[in-house]
């Protein structure tokens, strides 16, 4: 009996750990990234929240699980797709038709692009950075210096930028940029020990294991400040060091800080190749623009299309851990489906 | 800083502004405390611009101060609103150019009052009828007077005597922008450039060869509010926000201020003669302080029109040493003569403020 | 002279550039628990004082973490040492302690002028 096909569409965490799982279990996996590289976002991370393991090690793991056991294409959009009889066939970008019996959408998320924030200056004043871009210097080894080439004195870590925020349209929580932010402020403090990190925070959310245990480390053997109260705005005085204005609400009254760098911790955003891919697949999304599972509880891989499984952050933010074992459940639910060759509500369960 | 970068905040705040067969409405505060302001906008209009531009004697205020200090109820308002489109519908216009930025703000916010609820318009137009006879179109186009400047300051340029710069060094003059509270940040889709890097004012400054100076209090309000400075006791809160502006703009040492709104300049002029006798500081060179404009001032100054037309003379910083930094050509003797050259006399010196002639 | 009725208003914004961090240091280093305050209010909730007075643990860790110690030796003086907050405190903040040092070089202040 022919092996059973199954195209992965994004090659981030999601996907490899999918496609290898798949692969493992003895279908034939095509494994389709728009881009030149394997590993999504983590590929450029540098040490991981609770651990401080290195991004590079997940993805080398996951890496093995696909080199030569599946059929990886690069360069690789979706641009048609067509389903009839029993099976799905996609037209690629990079000049390749493939047939698949069922499809898994692995597609991720883009970070919010901070500029939309415009009273945070983004790309308008040189020492307002993103997450991301100090996740960079990170991994450059370079030393962290302020756009005068000098050492930073202060640094101020923002929480909530382009999350829990109605004007950017983004009204939920992207999760994961608390604990992401208490990791880069002790970063920043081992590289510059003398550095002042100060937290600009709305609430904490620490909800998985080790993570509280990294907020108490932060406070008690970094000295790193918390301050309740959003940014209101961002200035830039003459010397390009950024004048900070939020309320202390635990005190309640307004604070002025100048700092010499402000980190803006960005949200998840519904990636731009998730929202194409779904409108071409007729995939539904929900009001927050990632795709809506058939059930949150428990069918948390189907989209509203049969045949169509979905794992990862195209569905929400999550963190990479969630991320695995998402993509894992998506991959056992895929190949279930498979052997039965029909999709119901009670086979799915 | 990356200027270049506010380019694209620009684009997405782009707002469409009519571009003739204009109704002009006055400012309470401007035609009073610098009168020579909205002659100098109409004749720059009429005479350079060729614009058909039609104020009705017929009109009043908008009672945007009355309604912002609560002594005027916002159904009254409302009604007197709709007298001033009536008066507009009744010459055929429907561009309307308000002169003040509080009535601009006010305009707009009744006009989008009236499209989420459409009884209160139906009402309002019952209202105006009963009172007056009168009825009224919305008007298709709302841009205020600094608006219009703007899409014609490219014109302006071309037709210009002199730049804004340093006539002695060549170098561009350092220009604060101030815009008006209710220009942008109640409405920001309708204000150029939005409300968080204002271009309505800028754009005028760059296309006249002036510099720039962004200070991290830009968007701080000047302190005028309405509610609180009508009681004495309460100038104080006022004067505090005006304090707040020029300590922050003080060490990029700028060479004047643009506003576009008239009560801002009202507060950021005559605010640093309060804060030298209160405090006893000054800003600006030599404790003369830094001279504050009205776009429509700036606008008439560049096209070399008399600085004492423009009603240069009524400004309680004294401009004349910026006029000499640009290398205007105006009569000192004839600061203080009215029509027909009569001697209006001269105001009182202040104590700590220092004043030219 | 004209009379003008009002003064200019003071600016009441915490001004972290500007205050001086010297009675913070020494007080973390007197009592280094108080670092992992995370501002819950269990102790100024079950404060026996706080029923009576303005007194509130919490805003006082709130305040000293800004260096904003203007009224500090008032709020102190209204501790009854009484122990509870120590007892109720989840993060393990020797709240005794804490009160003492702030007293004690408070007074270190006030002798040295």
């Amino acid at each position: 009996m022919p092996k059973k096909k199954i195209a992965v569409i994004g090659g981030g965490i999601a996907g490899m750990e999918a496609a290898g799982q798949l692969a493992a279990m003895g279908l034939e996996v095509s494994l389709l990234e728009k881009g030149n590289i394997l590993g999504g976002h983590v590929a450029n991370w540098h040490h991981l929240f609770p651990d401080g393991k290195l991004a590079k090690e997940i993805i080398a793991q996951l890496k093995s699980g696909v080199q030569d056991k599946v059929d990886i294409h690069f360069g690789a959009e979706v641009y048609k797709l067509q389903k009839s009889n029993n099976y799905f066939t996609l037209n690629l970008t990079d000049g390749q038709n493939i047939e698949a019996d069922a499809i898994l959408v692995a597609t991720g998320f883009d970070l919010f692009d901070a500029s939309k924030k415009e009273e945070y200056g983004y790309s308008i004043y040189d020492n307002v950075l993103t997450s991301a871009d100090l996740e960079e210097k990170f991994n450059s080894g370079k030393v962290l210096k302020t756009s005068n080439g000098a050492i930073p004195h202060k640094i101020a870590f923002i929480h909530c930028v382009g999350s829990r925020d109605e004007k950017v349209g983004n009204t939920y929580c992207s999760k994961v940029c608390c604990i992401t932010a208490v990791k880069q402020a002790i970063e920043v403090k081992k590289i510059i020990p003398e550095v002042e990190v100060y937290c600009f925070y709305m609430d904490l959310r620490f909800f998985d294991r080790y993570f509280e245990d990294t907020y108490f480390e932060a406070q008690t053997k970094y000295g790193i400040q918390f301050i309740r109260g959003r940014l209101s705005e961002a200035s830039e005085d003459m010397n390009g060091a950024i004048i900070l204005k939020a309320e202390d609400t635990l005190i309640g009254k307004p604070l002025k800080l100048t700092v010499d760098m402000v980190v803006l911790m960005v949200g998840k955003v519904s990636s731009t190749g998730t929202q194409e891919l779904s409108k071409r697949l007729s995939i539904q999304l929900d009001e927050d623009r990632f795709i809506k599972t058939l059930d949150s509880h428990t069918l948390f891989n189907f989209s509203n299309k049969e045949g169509i499984f979905v794992a990862g952050t195209c569905t929400g933010p999550k963190t990479i851990t969630e991320t695995i074992a998402d993509a894992r459940s998506a991959a056992m639910q895929a190949a279930s489906y498979l052997r039965n060759n029909s999709f119901s509500e009670n086979n799915s369960k | 800083m990356n200027s270049e970068a506010k380019k694209t905040i620009w684009k997405n705040y782009q707002k469409e502004i009519a571009d003739d067969n204009y109704f002009y409405l006055r400012s309470c505060v401007r035609q009073n405390f610098f009168p020579g302001a909205e002659p100098t906008f109409l004749r720059i209009m009429k005479e350079e611009l060729q614009k058909d531009i039609y104020e009705d004697p017929g009109h009043t205020t908008c009672t945007g101060i009355g309604y912002h200090t609560d002594i005027v109820p916002f159904e009254t308002t409302m009604t007197i609103v709709a007298r001033q489109f009536a008066l507009m519908t009744s010459h055929g216009y429907k561009n309307l150019v308000p002169s003040c930025i509080t009535s601009f703000g006010l305009y707009s916010e009744v006009i989008d009052t009236w499209n989420h609820h459409p009884e209160i318009l139906k009402r309002i137009r019952q209202n105006l009828k009963k009172a007056t006879g009168r009825e009224f179109e919305i008007p298709k186009n709302l841009a205020h007077s600094s608006d219009i400047i703007y899409k014609f300051r490219k014109e302006i340029a071309a037709k210009a005597k002199y730049k804004l710069i340093n006539s002695n060094t060549g170098e561009p003059l350092k220009v604060v922008e101030h815009i008006g509270c209710h220009y942008s940040k109640m409405f920001p889709s309708k204000g150029v450039g939005g409300a968080e890097y204002p271009y309505v004012l800028v754009g005028m400054i760059e296309s006249w060869g002036g510099e720039l100076i962004d200070y991290p209090e830009r968007r701080h309000c000047c302190g005028f509010g309405f509610r609180q400075y009508l009681v004495q006791a309460n100038r104080g809160f006022t004067f505090a926000c005006t304090k707040k502006k020029f300590e922050s703009m003080e060490p990029y040492k700028p060479d004047m201020i643009i506003t576009n709104c008239p009560g801002c300049p009202m507060f950021l002029d005559k605010g640093q003669y309060a804060i030298s006798e209160l405090e006893g500081k000054t800003y600006g060179q030599d404790g003369m302080g830094i001279p504050v404009f009205t776009f429509e001032e700036v606008a008439g100054l560049i096209m070399g029109y008399d600085p004492w037309d423009i009603g240069l003379q009524v400004h309680q910083i004294s401009v004349e040493p910026l006029l000499n930094k640009m290398g205007i050509n105006y009569d000192p003797e004839k600061k203080y003569l009215g029509i027909n050259g009569k001697y209006l006399g001269k105001p009182v010196s202040p104590n700590v403020l220092k004043t030219c002639c | 002279m004209p009379e003008w009725g009002y003064k200019i208003n003071i600016n009441n914004q915490i001004d972290l550039d500007f205050n001086d961090k010297k009675y913070l240091q020494k007080l973390i280093e007197s009592e280094p628990s108080v670092k992992s305050c995370f501002a819950c209010g269990t102790c100024s909730g079950v404060c026996s004082a706080g029923n009576f007075t303005q007194l509130s643990l919490r805003k006082i860790i709130a305040l000293v973490s800004r260096s904003e110690i203007q009224d500090l030796s008032k709020e102190l003086s209204k501790c009854m040492l009484c122990g509870k907050c120590t007892l109720v405190c989840p993060r393990g903040v020797n709240t005794r302690n804490f009160i003492l040092s702030a007293r004690k070089l408070l007074n270190d202040i006030e002798i040295a002028k």
